[in-house]
């Protein structure tokens, strides 16, 4: 690698994304901003019914409406594209139905499409889809995990015996004897409703097959172009070279953009019925009633701890409603699975039991979101810890300090089967402990409760798994890439253009590999131009997803461009007639390593490279294009590492949070783009907060969607959120190169964890708990009131 | 059509100043401002995330104040000046903002930088000495998902620092 100082925009220099003078100005191309000739637009009839049955659909008006191309059901549909199964094949008993595109007999969620209507412009497909008529016959409803395994419950799909998707059990020493033989048994039990992921973009695509030559292409808001690519080509039956996803510009992802959902491959079956382009953009009103949620779980929880302060033992009994099938591709065991394998995971602990279970109910599915299941492991481990260490009487840094897993046991598996191996808790609490002012605050917050105002401090540690890699995918059966490449090709002026299999939301990860590349090639960023979000054009990769858009396609640009210095380097000296060894890339010269000095100018390589070959050595091979691909074939993840705080206020009389401060330490290992990193982790961040303190699908009894508006729906809005503190520890990844870890979801994780220990710190003093998210007013001032019954 | 009724469908001329240029069209009644400019006049950088008022991607500047183009009617607009981020990037007013949000990367996805963009401008213009959370307060009616809205107070308290010299 080029020495640091080779460039003041490389690896390392906090530059803004590259797209956003672009897209600040008004120029970006997001999906609905693009139209093509000849373009249908497409809306869907959804059940209105969590669980109905459908006795008859009759689209005749509809199709005469105007404007309207056609009307589709499930007879035209479901025969062109095999059911999806979301069953992991390496999660031993994990069941799902067969997930068709349109509910043809039966709706088992609200939301589920019944119907696509095409026509000329949105509008008149709406107008259109208000005529057709369907006959629905309510069937009860399995509404939440409990009512779906209690005895006699309504079994969703026919032909399984019940409505379990997964168990799964861990346990690690002896927990049973552990917990008996500890002198402080602390018991929970949490309650996390559904949410959504909310990009400010909705959903939206634009299928264009080609009936000619029978080719496909996708213009489609993505973030995983091959993933879908494959899904269009299997489940469609088209060859996958005909088959082309591109991800224009995309408002934001956040793992809604990673699912697959049944109204967008119907677009593109729509696509080929029609032969021609189908555009079909969700809009917010559609977007709550079809986007995939998260989380809805319910978990009960517990620690043991001696009297000493260390811990003896933890156990979870995690259950979760997925929703009435398996998210396809992803399935519906990870948010359960990454709750339970990764709790107490920064903890040093022997004894470990532990329980997760998905079980179907009448809803929309649940599908990938920032964080999966990892904010839950977080809160579970940070609230245990946090009251035991109190129970104990040992300030809850100081217990923190002593229980942490120190740098002298890695690497190691922890009891949920973590491997750790470069973390570095300590050096991050020390950091926090001192960015935050820990000790002043405790002071502060003391003095103030002696006049009535409850303040609450919270510390959230977590790890985090990122840039999964092929052992954590691969067994599962899912067609899912976990490589990622890129191309470099030298340019006659001396300018590089990149390609990569990467793709980008908003995270900055094509800017991140355009500096990784001008530091191994010594030029500015600026001399470097990166395209992706293409399945056609690149090489074969997974996408911006799981936090691993930097350490994975940023590793193999790092090694893209590795190779092509050395080519640069070898004709360099072909034309010098120096030795290669002698030279190096610096400010877009080939320059001499011991002087420092120009030898060639870079645009004097590429003339030559490409113009003036017979100027060279008749055997000598010009390859001024590279590839590279990197995959690390025995790594399930980079384990990343944090901890955030949160300092609150809570309004005891009207049961209102105010958040006072935020401060977040990281360690991502090596740090590519500091800016970015930090506007990662405090997006991330303010997700984490309005998930504790707002965001909430408020479902009836009967699974009926009931604030399915975003008057309704509360998001983090500025005036709420607090200023956000951000620093890093940098320990890199010693398997790559580059040394990079994942960041997109650590700050949504941390800040739950601190969240939900700092408004319950708060609460303390009054006897009361909230351990039910969100953490709305009515929530809060219901704790205080059973508080003061107790 | 027979047994198909649409409201709304019948046109309405407009006739308004946008971006500093006379403005003369027909609209359908029931469309409203930033589908006209989206769908109409393929001003796209006017966003929508929502279509009913919250998210705030799509403001626009009616006679100088912010709006929400959603909603407002195309129809409601005649006789007024129109400004989008089009406009203000083109004729340089949005510049300092612009500059201050890229250099701290007050935007990510940039789904909702338009409309953020719109709403800080009618803060600045104002050119008074606002605290942060009075600055909060001002944009908290345009959403955005991706910054946490921290680097989007700096870039605008450093605009009105500069105004303020």
């Amino acid at each position: 690698m080029a020495s640091p100082a080779a460039s003041t925009t490389g690896i390392g220099a906090r530059i803004p994304r590259r797209e956003l003078k672009r897209l600040l100005a008004g120029h970006g191309r997001y999906i609905d901003d693009i139209r093509l000739s000849r373009m249908l637009h497409a809306y869907f009839v959804r059940s209105p019914h969590p669980h109905a049955k459908l006795v008859s659909i009759d689209v005749q008006r509809a199709s005469r409406a105007p404007g309207v191309a056609g009307v589709l059901t499930a007879v035209e549909i479901n025969p062109r594209c095999e059911p999806f199964v979301g069953v992991a094949l390496h999660r031993a008993g994990h069941r799902s139905a067969p997930q068709r595109l349109f509910a043809a007999e039966r709706a088992v969620w609200q939301g589920q499409p019944a119907a696509i209507v095409l026509a000329d412009s949105r509008a008149e497909a709406e107008d259109a889809a208000e005529l057709v008529e369907i006959e629905w016959q309510p069937l009860p409803v399995v509404a939440d995990q409990f009512q779906a395994i209690a005895p006699g419950a309504p079994v969703i799909h026919h032909g399984m015996p019940d409505n379990l998707a997964f168990d799964f059990t861990l346990e690690q020493g002896e927990p049973a004897k552990a917990f008996a033989e500890a002198d402080v048994v602390i018991e929970e039990e949490l309650r996390f409703e559904r949410q959504m992921a909310m990009t400010l973009e909705p959903r939206g695509l634009i299928a264009d097959f080609n009936p000619s030559d029978g080719s496909l292409t996708v213009i489609h808001a993505h973030q995983s172009p091959f993933q879908m690519q494959e899904i269009f080509a299997n489940y469609l039956g088209i060859p996958e070279h005909k088959v082309r996803v591109v991800a224009p510009d995309i408002g934001g992802g956040f793992g809604l953009k990673l699912n697959v959902h049944c109204d967008e491959i119907a677009t593109v079956v729509a696509s080929v019925i029609f032969g021609r382009p189908v555009k079909f953009c969700v809009d917010r009103l559609e977007s709550f009633v079809s986007d995939a949620q998260a989380r809805d779980h319910r978990i009960k929880c517990r620690i043991g701890c001696k009297r000493t302060g260390e811990i003896t033992a933890m156990e979870i009994d995690d259950i979760g409603a997925v929703g009435a099938y398996g998210m396809p591709m992803r399935f519906n065991v990870a948010e359960g699975m990454m709750a339970v394998v990764m709790t107490g995971a920064p903890y040093l602990f022997n004894s470990y039991k532990a329980r997760t279970r998905s079980v179907y109910v009448n809803k929309n599915l649940i599908g990938m979101y920032r964080g999966v299941g990892m904010p839950l492991a977080c809160i579970v481990g940070e609230l245990l810890t946090d009251l035991a260490a109190h129970e104990l009487g040992i300030d809850t840094v100081e217990f923190k300090r002593r229980n942490y897993r120190p740098k002298s046991t890695l690497p190691c598996v922890t009891p949920g089967g973590q491997r750790l191996e470069t973390v570095s808790f300590h050096e991050c609490l020390e950091r926090l402990v001192g960015l935050m002012d820990y000790d002043k605050l405790r002071r502060e917050q003391r003095e103030l409760r002696e006049r009535g105002i409850h303040r609450g401090i919270g510390i959230g540690t977590f790890c985090e798994q990122t840039a999964y890699g092929p052992p954590y995918y691969g067994p599962s059966g899912a067609a899912i890439s976990t490589q990622d490449g890129c191309t470099l090709r030298l340019e006659p002026s001396g300018s590089v253009r990149c390609l990569t299999s990467l793709t980008d939301q908003g995270q900055g990860t094509l800017t991140a590999v355009a500096q990784i590349v001008a530091e191994t090639l010594g030029i500015p960023v600026d001399d470097v131009s990166v395209a992706g979000n293409d399945s056609a054009i690149s090489t074969y990769g997974g996408g911006a997803w799981a936090s691993r858009g930097t350490a994975v396609g940023g590793e193999a640009a790092l090694r893209a461009s590795t190779i092509l210095k050395e080519n640069i380097l070898s004709l360099a000296s072909a034309i010098t007639q120096t030795p290669a060894d002698e030279l190096s890339l610096a400010n877009g010269q080939v320059i001499n390593s011991k002087t420092g000095l120009s030898v060639i100018s870079l645009a004097e390589v590429g003339r030559i490279g490409y113009f003036r070959q017979d100027t060279l050595p008749k055997d000598f091979d010009v390859q001024l294009s590279v590839n590279a691909s990197f995959v690390a074939n025995d790594k399930p993840y980079y384990m990343a590492n944090g901890v955030q705080a949160s300092y609150v206020e809570v309004d005891t009389d009207t049961g209102f949070i105010r958040l006072l401060g935020q401060w977040a330490v990281d360690d991502c290992g090596r740090v590519v783009n500091p800016l970015l990193v930090d506007e990662q982790v405090r997006g991330g961040t303010v997700q984490g907060i309005g998930a504790v303190l707002f965001e909430e699908c408020i479902y009836s009894e009967d699974a009926n969607l009931l604030n399915g508006t975003m008057a309704d729906y509360l998001v983090p809005m500025a005036y709420e959120m607090p200023d956000i503190v951000v620093s890093h520890v940098e320990t890199p990844e010693t398997s790559t190169r580059l040394g990079a870890k994942g960041i997109g979801e650590a700050g949504l994780i941390g800040a739950m964890g601190a969240v939900w220990v700092a408004v319950n710190d708060a609460l303390r003093p009054l006897g009361a708990r909230i351990t039910h998210q969100p953490f709305t007013p009515e929530r809060v001032l219901d704790a205080l009131a059973r508080a003061k019954l107790r | 059509m027979g047994d198909v009724e649409l409201i709304g469908d019948e046109e309405v001329e407009v006739v308004a100043t946008l971006n500093g240029k006379p403005l003369k069209r027909r609209a359908k009644a029931r469309q409203h401002l930033a589908d006209f400019l989206r769908q109409e006049l393929e001003l796209t950088g006017t966003h929508l995330g929502c279509e009913h008022g919250i998210c705030g991607a799509c403001t626009v500047l009616i006679d100088g104040r912010t709006a929400r183009g959603c909603l407002t009617l195309t129809a409601q607009i005649s006789g007024k000046s129109v400004e989008t981020i089009e406009g203000l990037s083109d004729n340089g007013r949005l510049a300092e903002l612009q500059q201050e949000f890229i250099a701290r990367n007050a935007a990510q996805c940039g789904f909702c930088s338009s409309g953020m963009l719109l709403t800080a401008y009618e803060l600045v213009q104002g050119g008074e000495k606002l605290s942060r959370s009075e600055i909060r307060e001002h944009i908290s009616g345009n959403m955005c998902r991706c910054t946490g809205y921290h680097a989007i107070v700096d870039a605008i308290e450093a605009v009105l620092a500069k105004g303020l010299r």
